[in-house]
């Protein structure tokens, strides 16, 4: 059998894959009755049509044919990679992660970081800009979020603030 | 009349020195991202909510509002200069308004699109205070089964008139349906698919989804594509007035737009994107007058049918919100995830138990609408510059303001974690061509869904029969029935992707 529709394909086995994890979480829970349901009869229901759904869609791409195969292109993984990875440093230099004993290094450090590692997803990339565009957003938000809206933010190293 | 009673009432709480401000704010945000091409109204009003947690709740909606309707405008100046559409409901535009650009008639191109968005605008808000009274009173007839069913209809509704497949876009609604499930039951006190996880009980929030998957997901879809070279037309922007002529062709395709955009507002899934494409194709097949420029070459109708549709469009999708609680698109399902912030539940009591707020939130959007005519033509020129900023300044402030918007709705960077997987899962889900907004509503809408359908189902005693032996919940479920059949017959089925590609 071949596969008509690569994108389809993927989305209905997705589809069906988490349809079906849904419902069998959902037995774990009281299933109860229509009249009196308990916390597993509505996310059963949802989870059962769900995997339905994908599998129609599954059953679609195998069937229904396409003019080019509808492929799913080429992962972009560099943005994917750079975006993903600056979003996630701006959590680890803020917050800090106890597990591994690093200190949170507060607000102005995780702009930088995070400017400085997003700014790498794009085609073009300029240190010297890149600097500079972070202490622009770094007034902003210290500005923005600290001084007007008076959100609870950690903005200095704990180590330098105590 | 009790209209003008309330709308003096509206306009009382709307003139108020705060109010204007906020409303202003709303309104210059809205034109910023809407000049702005990547990045919209989903993901800006998703970014400021946190945000809005101080204010009182009525500052906080004229704001998100203005963001809203604010885009609509914004959108036609990109669209007209730069031949690329600053939001999605300007997509359209693009065809005849940068023809007219080119050919030196910027000006009236963009005072046809913010004429006729703010004669729109108007007139949707007019419809708004008129529809609301009757509609809420319909709405206190409603028990849990017809709501369970006019959840069904909306959700139906909005995968029917959006664009792209269907069955993908109805199996994403249940999928958000089922995230919306995450967390503690309310009825059991059981936590539901929470892995053990503290911050999951609490239930997954609508604004990690919305930034990890309208933001994170789209700069990474945008920054895949190769950059292409924007032609921007800079200062060439002379004589901003139409002439006699234009305003005689101008006129008609205003009122035609204003209608359709009107009623597809209303309508489950419709709003600003659908109305500007019917408005300009309908306008594509009334005949050409003499001596007028044929579509797609430059003609003023092909600019202000659209632009006065989705901005109508833009204002009457608050009828459904605001009377029913039901959200008819995605930003309406933020418009919820705001209220509930601010402990106003959606639905036809906002307006018996808080009427400054629904009065004033209406009245403040003839006002938004004043202020955004001003603010996108006198200053136009200050939009035109902002075009010339490179986008890769704006991706990593987008970012970086998603994270602080995420981390402080709990200042806990769990929520931080969990944007970044839902970026992951947005550019999957853009590779494989499904649609991310019915995921949105149906998240809005999975608890309320599964209140209505438990309390529908005990009065019951567990017969299902219950939504079809009871008139108004019967006939709610009919019309979605219709719905699907009539776009799933194979002439509309076409018809209904040639729609969507239009060139």
């Amino acid at each position: 059998m071949k596969i008509k529709s690569s994108k389809d394909f993927f989305s209905g086995l997705m589809f069906t894959v988490v349809g079906a994890s849904f419902a069998y979480g959902a037995t774990s829970y009281t299933i109860g009755t229509g009249a009196r349901m308990g916390p597993g009869y509505f996310p059963l229901l949802l989870g059962v049509i769900l995997a339905l759904l994908g599998a129609a869609i599954l059953f679609k791409s195998l069937v229904v044919e396409t003019p080019d195969g509808e492929p799913v292109g080429k992962w972009a993984w560099k943005p994917l990679f750079f975006i993903i990875a600056g979003n996630l440093l701006f959590g680890v230099l803020l917050g800090g992660l106890p597990s591994i004993g690093l200190p949170a290094m507060g607000l102005i450090a995780a702009i930088f970081g995070t400017t400085i590692v997003v700014s790498m997803a794009g085609n073009e990339f300029s240190f010297k800009e890149t600097i500079v565009l972070s202490a622009i957003l770094s007034v902003m938000s210290y500005g923005a979020f600290i001084m007007l809206l008076k959100l609870q933010f950690p903005v200095w190293p704990t180590f330098i603030s105590g | 009349m009790d209209l003008f009673n309330n709308l003096a009432l509206g306009f009382g709480v709307a003139f108020t020195f705060q109010n204007l401000i906020y409303a202003f704010i709303g309104c210059l945000l809205g034109t910023l991202i809407g000049v702005l091409p990547g990045i919209g109204p989903v993901a800006t009003i998703a970014m400021l909510l946190p945000a809005t947690y101080a204010l009182p709740p009525i500052a906080a909606l004229i704001m998100l509002a203005g963001i809203y309707y604010g885009a609509q405008y914004g959108g036609s100046t990109t669209a007209i200069l730069v031949n690329l559409p600053g939001e999605s409901s300007s997509v359209v535009t693009v065809i005849d308004g940068y023809q007219m650009a080119r050919k030196g008639r910027a000006g009236p191109a963009l005072a046809a699109a913010g004429l006729g968005s703010f004669f729109a605008g108007c007139i949707g808000t007019l419809i708004l205070a008129a529809f609301a009274v009757p509609l809420t009173e319909v709405a206190f007839k409603f028990g849990p089964a017809e709501y369970f069913s006019l959840m069904i209809l909306g959700l139906i509704g909005a995968v029917v008139l959006a664009s792209g497949s269907l069955l993908k876009a109805v199996a994403m609604i249940v999928l958000g349906l089922l995230l919306g499930l995450v967390g503690t039951d309310v009825n059991s006190g059981v936590a539901r698919f929470s892995f053990d996880i503290p911050e999951l009980t609490d239930g997954i929030g609508f604004i990690t989804i919305a930034m990890g998957v309208f933001g994170y997901g789209e700069i990474i879809t945008n920054l895949a594509q190769p950059e292409d070279k924007r032609e921007v037309f800079l200062g060439k922007v002379t004589g901003l007035f139409p002439t006699k002529q234009d305003f005689k062709n101008m006129l008609p395709a205003v009122l035609r737009g204003t209608t359709i955009g009107s009623i597809l507002g209303i309508l489950p899934g419709g709003g600003a994107l659908l109305a500007a494409f019917a408005a300009y194709t309908i306008e594509k097949k009334t005949k050409l007058r003499e001596g007028e420029v044929p579509f797609g070459q430059g003609n003023i109708r092909g600019v202000a049918a659209p632009e006065s549709a989705n901005n109508a469009g833009a204002q009457t999708s608050f009828i459904p919100l605001l009377t029913l609680g039901i959200p008819p698109n995605a930003v309406m399902a933020l418009m919820v995830g705001a209220m509930t912030i601010h402990n106003i539940q959606p639905g036809p009591q906002v307006m018996t138990s808080n009427p400054e707020l629904f009065w004033g939130l209406i009245a403040s959007m003839w006002l938004g609408n004043l202020m955004l005519i001003i603010l996108n033509l006198p200053l136009i020129g200050m939009w035109i510059k902002l075009l010339t900023v490179p986008y890769r300044w704006l991706f990593p402030a987008i970012v970086l303001f998603c994270a602080i918007g995420v981390y402080s709705t709990n200042n806990n960077t769990f929520d931080i974690w969990l944007v970044g997987a839902f970026g992951v899962v947005g550019y999957l889900w853009a590779k494989l061509g499904v649609e991310p907004a019915p995921l949105l509503l149906g998240f809005i809408l999975g608890p309320m869904m599964e209140e209505n359908l438990r309390r529908a189902l005990l009065l019951s005693r567990g017969d299902w029969s219950v939504f079809v032996t009871r008139g108004l919940s019967a006939s709610l479920l009919a019309v979605a029935a219709i719905m699907l059949i009539v776009v799933l017959l194979p002439s509309v089925k076409s018809k209904r992707e040639e729609a969507f590609v239009e060139d």
